[in-house]
Parts: structure tokens; sequence; C-alpha cells
């Protein structure tokens, strides 16, 4: 049995804490049990601050994971819930009410404690604050918001700061909140109004798109007064798998997202199996695959100016193939476009040649100001020749079979184990 | 750091032999960055191609410390080289100066925009140096932990960390940014970093300097493993990411092989385990009571607005609006001034004086109507003693709107009467001039519109006549939508 050891300290006048007690560990591993199922975990995108004179912590702009965990996640944010008692009852959800799973409910304070001695020892960029439903959306959403102002104003803290809105609360505390939170989430976890209201009944959607404009209003007023409001933006989460949802309908949800509420980022998250789940559930987990490509889907409407259209073309009846990705299998079906001359082509051509990225299109733009580029220079700007070689020409390379093999596809794919469930 | 470079030839008065022209340079051991300007700047003063320089690192004493001839003129490069060179003075590659003095002698001979050429042999392996580099700062910077020092009076931390590069130095001031108001010691096998206040740079450490563990390691360790997902095992990618050469400074790195060991046993149970029925009762009326969670009356929104802070820091108290519920007619101002936010009520002030003398005029009665702002706390300046009112942003105006929106609802006028832009702003969202808009209006409410100016546009006015002339309009105004109201 650990005892927690605390005193005062004489010259702060605070507490300081030794250790950690047995009670709050148990709390913790609950806790985050509990919070392991929301995707996000960045913390990027804050403005770069440094801790005042007597203050704590530090933005870098760019985010640090400071662990990762034996299923490749990276643990940068000490990411719990507040509560996972819940009044609500989403089938997906391992904290609805109606399952059996073990419950727990922080303080604020001890979530504050945890915070700044997690902290000091450099384990964590911050805090990702979720929580249950408890007496009612607008007394969680209070609670949130308590934690993150106690932080910032008693001690300083000037790590990251991510709180989960909760769109059911008043609209005046997600005003609050973004006034001290780096970033806001409220997750829409189901992509239609007709999946939200047969597996989470107590959700809205119209609630949560409601709350999502608002924040995105906030975000960029904020911006132009030069006034701080969850500056690092929002971001929200979608359950893949859960219920019908095609992939491109998936992604025309995204984009609509992005381009309304100027989000962030989407998380898309396949839904896991849970201890304890609701038999609304279908039985089989999806490929964690599937996940995988609608990130990749995700990523190319973000940074490759491909439209939802483009992905839809590249989808098979609405769903991206698994053993390809979607830049590739998007190639392969608009062949009459290759090969792409790496010495001529425009921005918007270059990344659509799969195996290049989007820094290395910037560094053939810049190199080929100089000469020609042969194979092997391109072989130096990209770790993706591989991939690429078919799709391009250089100074000293023409694909000239490459392209019409109807074989490509196999010898491109993806071995179809590696990402699997187990 | 270190001592002073130098250059020489080792042999000295030989001239043009067949070795003469060769230059050795040393430097000290670890990121030599002064010394390496100092050296370079020497080098391209006296027109030493990079095939003529040896670059001596690591041990210094070989050539003994003779005094280090003048320096160079500073170089003129290209700020994509001044930016390279130190992220790649800390690579432990002894090739590093060399390479760094070809790129210079070649940036500066013609290809001034080398570093554009990614494809360029050089540029690209100096790319691969630079980005080690990045990856090892990034990595200390993030698996560093430090372990509290026992002992009384200010806490104290230490590190023991092992970079795979001359990073110390270049890591440091990310810890100092981030535990200013901490005392810590960073300890590796080449040298020490401390702050206290100040930063300092010491001998090597050992790893035994540090303490054994922490009283949060094993808390820290539970989260680790609750944060895991057994469902989802996938080593190659954590691999990638936190090679195995890491683990063993890392506290959290010794659940790894019994979570993976159990991962495909708990993610197979939890796939196998049937649906189970609640087990408590389900909590029914808590449900039903929660959605009843708003502010039900008036009384209750302001507890909510009276108990809320500013949004710009300053004010005394928030200013809550005043009038019957069921007013016919609700008026709508800016924000509160000096004179309301010291005694908490709406319209005290010159201003507000003001428009109780224009509300008598045209036959309002000021107890019978609804008086409020838009935004609820008084923003100002301070000027000398003087707290000079500052107009609030559009954004600011956004941030208020909901307590607005809700009063209106619990008074239920029939007619709301916007006085000047900042009104407009709260009740439509839109920027409306007032000049063009006064008069009957349509925000798209369940009540009526009505705009006119703010009374305190009437008390900066300059000019009496202008003054007396704008203030019979006000009255005008109010009289219209007393008339609309009733």
């Amino acid at each position: 049995m650990r005892k927690a050891t605390r005193r005062i300290d004489p010259a702060a006048g605070v507490f300081i804490f030794r250790s950690m007690d047995e009670k709050l560990a148990r709390k913790l591993r609950i806790l985050a049990d509990a919070a392991k199922y929301d995707a996000s975990c960045a913390s990027s995108g804050a403005p770069k601050r440094k801790a005042g004179a007597d203050g704590l912590g530090s933005t870098t702009g760019a985010g640090i994971c400071h662990a990762y965990t034996p299923d490749g996640r990276c643990v940068s944010l000490l990411k719990i819930l507040l509560t996972n008692y819940c009044l609500f009852d989403c089938a997906y959800c391992v904290n609805r009410r109606s399952s059996n799973v073990a419950r727990a409910r922080f303080s604020v304070e001890e979530v504050v404690t945890l915070t700044v001695e997690f902290y000091k020892r450099n384990y964590i960029e911050g805090l990702f604050l979720s929580s249950g439903i408890i007496r009612s959306p607008d007394y969680t959403m209070e609670m949130l918001t308590r934690v993150a102002k106690k932080l910032r104003r008693d001690h300083g803290f000037r790590g990251y700061i991510h709180l989960k809105s909760i769109p059911e609360a008043s609209p005046w505390l997600i005003e609050e909140a973004g006034l001290y939170a780096d970033r806001l989430s409220i997750n829409l976890e189901l992509p239609t109004e007709a999946s939200l209201n047969r597996l989470a009944p107590e959700k809205d959607g119209a609630a949560i798109e409601g709350a999502m404009g608002q924040i995105g209003e906030r975000i960029v007023q904020a911006k132009e007064e030069r006034r701080r409001f969850s500056p690092a933006g929002q971001s929200t989460q979608v359950i893949v798998g859960a219920d019908a949802t095609t992939d491109e309908a998936m992604i025309r949800k995204s984009a609509l997202l992005y381009g309304t509420y100027g989000l962030k980022r989407v998380y898309y998250s396949a839904f896991s199996p849970i201890p304890d789940a609701s038999s609304a559930l279908p039985p089989q987990a999806p490929p964690l695959r599937r996940e995988h490509r609608l990130y990749q889907a995700d990523w190319l409407i973000r940074y490759y100016e491909f439209s939802p259209d483009d992905v839809a073309g590249a989808a098979d009846d609405g769903m991206l193939a698994l053993d390809i990705d979607p830049k590739l299998a998007w190639a392969l079906k608009n062949r009459h476009r290759f090969p792409v001359d790496v010495n001529r082509a425009d921005r918007e051509m270059l990344l659509r040649v799969p195996g290049l990225g989007a820094r290395a299109v910037d560094a053939i733009i810049k190199a080929r100001r100089h000469g020609r580029l042969r194979l092997d220079d391109v072989a130096r700007l990209t770790s993706g020749l591989k991939r690429a070689r078919p799709f391009l020409i250089a100074e000293d390379f023409r694909p000239t079979t490459l392209t019409d093999r109807l074989d490509l596809r196999m010898k491109l794919a993806e071995p179809a184990e590696q990402l699997s469930l187990f | 750091m270190g001592e002073a470079p130098h250059v020489r030839n080792p042999l000295p008065g030989a001239g043009g032999g067949q070795i003469g022209g060769i230059h050795v340079v040393s430097l000290a051991p670890g990121a030599d960055l002064t010394g390496f300007r100092a050296a370079a700047r020497r080098l391209i003063a006296a027109n030493v191609p990079p095939e003529q320089v040896v670059w001596q690192t690591e041990a210094p004493s070989l050539f003994g410390t003779d005094t280090a001839p003048a320096d160079g003129p500073p170089l003129r490069l290209p700020r994509a080289v001044t930016e390279l060179i130190p992220m790649v003075v800390p690579h432990r590659d002894p090739e590093r100066y060399g390479l760094l003095y070809a790129l210079i002698w070649r940036v500066l001979a013609s290809e001034r925009a080398l570093m554009e050429v990614a494809s360029d042999p050089l540029v690209h392996r100096l790319h691969r140096m630079r980005k080690a580099i990045g990856r090892d700062l990034h990595k200390m910077h993030a698996f560093l932990r430090f372990r509290r020092v026992p002992g009384e009076g200010r806490e104290r931390f230490a590190a023991w960390f092992e970079p795979d590069h001359h990073i110390l130095e270049a890591a440091a001031p990310f810890f100092v940014d981030r535990f200013r108001a901490l005392t810590w010691s960073i300890l590796t096998p080449e040298g020490s970093a401390h702050w206290n206040g100040a930063l300092a740079f010491g001998p090597p450490g050992r790893r035994e300097d540090v303490p054994e563990g922490d009283g949060f390691e094993a808390g820290w360790r539970d989260y680790y493993e609750s944060t895991f997902n057994p469902a989802r095992l996938n080593l190659d990618a954590m691999r990638a990411e936190m090679p195995r050469k890491y683990w063993r400074n890392m506290p959290e790195t010794a659940a790894i092989p019994a979570l993976v060991r159990a991962a495909s046993a708990r993610a197979q149970a939890m796939i196998e385990k049937e649906p189970t029925m609640p087990a408590k009762r389900d909590p029914i009326r808590a449900v039903a009571r929660m959605s009843q969670d708003e502010p039900d009356s008036l009384e209750a929104l302001n507890a909510i607005i009276a108990r809320s802070e500013p949004l710009v820091p300053g004010a005394t108290q928030a200013v809550l609006g005043e009038g019957p519920v069921g007013a016919r007619i609700a008026f709508v101002g800016e924000q509160p001034g000096d004179q309301e936010d010291q005694q908490g009520r709406p319209f005290v002030g010159p201003a507000g004086q003001l428009l109780s003398r224009a509300l008598e005029e045209a036959g309002i009665d000021r107890r019978e109507a609804y008086l409020t702002n838009a935004v609820k706390h008084f923003k100002f300046t301070l000027r000398g003693k003087r707290r000079i009112h500052e107009k609030p942003t559009a954004g600011e105006v956004s941030h208020y709107r909901w307590w607005l929106d809700k009063e209106l609802d619990f008074i239920a006028p029939k007619l709301v009467v916007a006085l000047g832009a900042t009104a407009v702003l709260a009740l439509t969202g839109k920027q409306i001039p007032i000049t063009r808009a006064r008069g009957p209006a349509e925000f798209g409410r369940p009540f009526e519109g009505f705009i006119t100016v703010h009374p305190s546009y009437l008390l900066r006015l300059p000019d009496e006549a202008a003054k007396t002339v704008a203030y019979q309009a006000f009255v005008d105004d109010l009289r219209r939508a007393h008339a609309l109201a009733a």
C-alpha cells in the first residue's frame, strides 16, 4: 500500500506532493483506462510560450510525444476523465451509464496535482481532460473549466491544455473554457443523425454542430482581435465501423467539418473492443487498416489538394481499398495522367504521384531550378521512390512498360497481414 | 565552448612542399561551434580549399595550445547555411566540420543557392545529419525523466540521459523555458547542465548521481499501463518512435514486456465476453433532471452572470439588467461605464441620466421598462487615475451575446430598442451603420426591433446647437418606439 507524503514548502507556502497514495493511483488507473478510446493526443498548434519566473511549463508549437505505448500510440498529454460516471447511454462508449465498468471520480485538486507533478518530471506536455456527464452537462463543463483555470491561475501553468467541450452545456460555459484551453474538441462520434439517434440517444447532432460553429467563430474572432481563445483550434473524433457509414461519406462529412467550422483535425477511431460491450454494436471490430486509410484520405484533402470527389473516385462503392493507399488507388484509376515528368510538371500534379510527399515535391521544385533531375537525384529527395518509379519521368528515366502493367497493383500492395488485429 | 581553436601548418616554413599546403585545424571535443566559425573565417580569408584542410576533433592536445592566429572577417552566407551549421556541428560524425567547410567553400565560390539543391550529395548528407540532430534533440526533450532529489527546502530535480550526439548545450534551453521555477540538473556521459536561476555546464556525471526512484514513478507507470489499448498491439510503431536504447532511462518502459504478453488474451476476452445486463438500476430520475439544468428564471440567469468573470480583467462587478419581467419595452445599451461598474446598476452614469431625462420626455416610465447592456462588464484603460471607457470588440460582444438572448427570452418584451451600434451587433450579429438604419428594424427575433443612437453619442457632440437637435431627434425616436410597444 502506497501512502501519500506531502508537506508544506515553507518558501512557496504550497503543498508539495512527494508521492501518490494507493487511492489516487486506483482512480488514475480507472480514469486513464476510461479515456483511452479518444484518439487525439496532439499537443501541437499552441502559440509558443515559456514559463514565467514562478510558473511552470512551455509550448513549442510542434508538440512532443513523451512516450509510446505498445499499441504504437503517442503519450503526449495526461489523458484522463474527471469522472467516468455518466448519465448518457451511448452504445459505443465504455462509460455509458448501463456499462458495468468500475467507476471513479477525481476532485479538481487531484487532477491539478497529477498534472503538475507529472509535468515537473517531464512525463507529459500537459493535460487532456474529458468527463462523463454527471449531474448535468453544465455542471460537468464547469468542473472541467475549473481544472484548467486552477492550473493557469494558481500554478502559472503554461503547458498544453485540451478540454473536451460538452455541446449540451450552456454556450457561455464554452465561452469560458476557450479562455483557458489551448484546444477545445467536441466528438461527433457518429457521422449521421440517424446513427446518433440509434446509438447515442442523449446526444443531439444539431447541438454538436451548433457548438462547433460557436467555437469556430470565436477562434477566428479571437485571432483577429489578438485575444486568446482555444488558440490551437478545435478537433473532433468519429468512430469508424460502429455503423454502416462508408469511407466516402465519412470523408465528405470531414471535408464539410473542415470547411464549415475550421476544424484543425478530424480523428478517426476504429471502434475497438471494449470491456463490457453493448449488444447494439456490430460483433466484429473493423480492421485497423480501414482507420489508417481514412487518415491517409483525410491527409490528401488537407495537404495534397485532393477533393472529396477525388477520394470518392479512388474508392470502390464508397469504400477505400485496404491493400493500397488511397493516393495509389487514385493513380491506378487515372493511369492516363501518368507518368509525370519531375522536371516539368506543376506542383499539383507532382502531389498526385504515389510515393512523393509534400516535402519531397517542394524539394523537387526547388532543386530543378538549378539543373535537370535524374532518378538518383529524386532518390535523394524522397524515401518513396519504389512506389513513385512507375509514375514518373526523370532526365534519365522513363517507365515505359511499368505504368501499363496490369499487375502493378499487386506489386505495390502491402502485405495484408501487417496491421490486422491479432 | 572550449579553448581557442588553432589552424596551423604542420610543416611551418616548408612553403610549397608536397604536404606543405595541408592545414590542420584542431577543435575542442563535442560541438565546438565557436571554434569552427573562427577556423572557417580564417581558412576562407587565406583562400584554403577544403581538400587542403584536416579537421582534428576530440583530441585537442595533439598539437599543443599555441596561440591562435588572428580571426578572419565574418563570412557572408545565405541564411539557409548559417541555420544549418549549428544543427550539424553537434553531430558525432568526425567528418562534420570538413563537410560544412566544403559547403561554405562551394557556396562562396559560385553556388550561392546550393542549399536549394537538396538532391546534391553533399547537401543531402548534411540534411540527413541535421535531421539526426533534430531527432536526437527531440528525443531528449521527450524521453528525459526527472527525479526529485530528496531533501528539505526548494524542490530539486535531477535526470540522467544519454544522447547520441553532442547536444547537451543545444538541448538545455528547452528545459530552462519549461522548468524555470525549478532547480534541476541534467547529467550525461559527456557533461552536465545545471539550472538554479542561471544555466551552467559542468563535467560529465554518472547514472548513480541521480536518485534511484521518485514518488510519482509508480503512478506514472500505472498511467502508462492504463492508457495502452491491448486490442491495438503495434510493436513496430512503438519501436520506430521509441527505440530500445532509450528504454533503460524511462521508468514506464519496465511495464512493456508484461503488457505485450497479456495483450492478445485481454483483447480476446473483451471480444468473447457476452454483453452484460446493467447491474445497477437505471438512474432515470437523474437522467430526466439533467435536461432541466438551464437557468429557468431571470434570477437564476442573473446569478450566473453575477458569478462570471470579466473577459478583460479590471471590472468591479457584472452589471445586470434592471426592470420587470414582462416589460413591454426593453433597451439594450453597449456596456457598463465607470459609474455603473461601481454601483452595479445599468444606466446610472452621465449617459444614463440623459437617457432617463429623454425617456421621461417621451412619456416612458423608466421603472416599467427593462434596461440592460450587450456586454456585462466595464472595459477601460487607465489614464492616470481615470478609467477611460473602451469600446468592446466584436468578439467580446459575441461572447456575452448568449446572456442577452436568454435575458430577453425571460423578459419577452414586445419591442427592443438597440441603443447604438454595439447593441445592434449584439442583437443581429451584424455591423450596421446607425445613421442609415435608424428607426423600426427587423432583428429576426420574436420581438419587434428599433434602432437609435446611444445617449453617450449625444454627450460627445461638441457643438451645443447640434446637441439640442440630436437630443430632440433622440426623444422623437423614443416616442415612436413607445408607440410601437404600446
